[in-house]
């Protein structure tokens, strides 16, 4: 499998040749550069660790700061491993463009999806909430009772309430490439992804 | 997003005329029946413009027997296969929202007198006096 680190820029349409719409997501994606190998001898698994974007080397940590230094590659904002992408066809410090990817492939997307606070029953877990009217009063976006009487005493373990929701990583699947452009890398995929304009994702084949 | 803006500016159509809110248009639309295509006109006031880029759309609204009808239109659509303007509107607003509530006499539009010329020759977008 291969794949690419990026970034979202943000979501436009495209027209069919047809006239129908196409909703999609403007993603720049790389130049990454191979800055690592797994192999299973010493590793026990394949795979290529990838690095994208800029950040100040004073703010890169020192051991990221001596892996860059050692392997003789570029210090980047951002390091993934992209598992059972064969190392065999990259070496390290070799720079991959978005080119791997041609239009009509179908990609997965990994990112952030967007952080939306604590959220209660109604918005995390799509309950009903109950009546707006009969009466009903101080309770309108309650999920209701959380547990039994004698048996259980406690309340079920995974029990759905409010709590933090969004800002987890997502993964889209199943997404069509409907243009490339190497020399400004940037990718257009059909549909959304997860996270605000300007997040990191890790968009793979497949 | 102006990455996006100048990434697609190439794609942008170069054929379709200058217009805005309070013009009146004609606007030809592909309509495809069956293996047939023919070409569908939609007349009437431009209410409103709104987006950018490949998103900009526009909004005709007309009269049709004592009905008011309005259309949103992708402007960059091939569907769209050609905008005619055939009166320019003088109005004071961007989004012309207020002419559903109004009918009839009530609900023209005045028309934009000619630009004048300006000394250096360049054509001066502003309407004469407005009494």
């Amino acid at each position: 499998m291969t794949g690419l680190l990026g970034k979202k820029i943000g979501m436009t349409r495209v027209f069919s040749a047809k006239g129908r719409h196409i909703p999609v997501t403007v993603v720049e994606l790389g130049p990454c550069q191979v800055t690592g190998l797994r192999t299973p001898e010493r590793d026990g698994y394949f795979a290529v660790q990838l690095g994208f974007g800029f950040r100040r080397p004073k703010l890169i940590n020192q051991p990221m700061t001596e892996h860059f230094k050692k392997l003789g590659v570029t210090a980047s904002r951002w390091t993934r491993e992209i598992r059972d992408m064969a190392p065999a066809d990259v070496k390290v410090g070799e720079i991959l463009h978005c080119d791997i990817f041609s239009v009509g492939d179908r990609v997965k997307v990994t990112a952030t999806s967007k952080g939306r606070g604590f959220q209660g029953v109604m918005k995390r877990h799509g309950f009903s909430g109950s009546n707006a009217s009969h009466g009903t009063h101080e309770f309108f976006r309650h999920g209701g009772a959380i547990g039994a009487h004698t048996y259980p005493g406690r309340v079920w373990k995974n029990l759905r309430m409010p709590g933090r929701m969004g800002a987890e990583q997502v993964t889209v699947r199943d997404l069509e490439v409907v243009r490339v452009d190497p020399d400004a890398n940037l990718v257009m995929l059909k549909g959304s992804i997860p996270g605000p304009p300007g997040g990191f994702l890790i968009v793979r084949k497949g | 997003m102006h990455r996006i803006l100048n990434w697609t500016q190439d794609k942008l159509r170069a054929d379709l005329p200058d217009f805005k809110a309070g013009d009146t248009v004609n606007v030809s639309v592909r309509v495809i029946e069956g293996d047939k295509e023919r070409l569908q006109a939609f007349q009437g006031v431009v209410i409103q413009r709104r987006g950018g880029g490949m998103d900009e759309t526009f909004t005709v609204r007309k009269v049709s027997m004592g009905v008011g009808v309005e259309r949103i239109f992708p402007l960059q659509s091939p569907n769209i296969a050609a905008i005619e303007v055939l009166r320019r509107g003088e109005v004071r607003r961007a989004r012309l929202t207020y002419l559903r509530s109004r009918k009839g006499k009530a609900a023209r539009i005045r028309e934009k007198t000619t630009p004048r010329e300006s000394e250096s020759g360049t054509l001066v977008e502003k309407a004469v006096s407005k009494d």
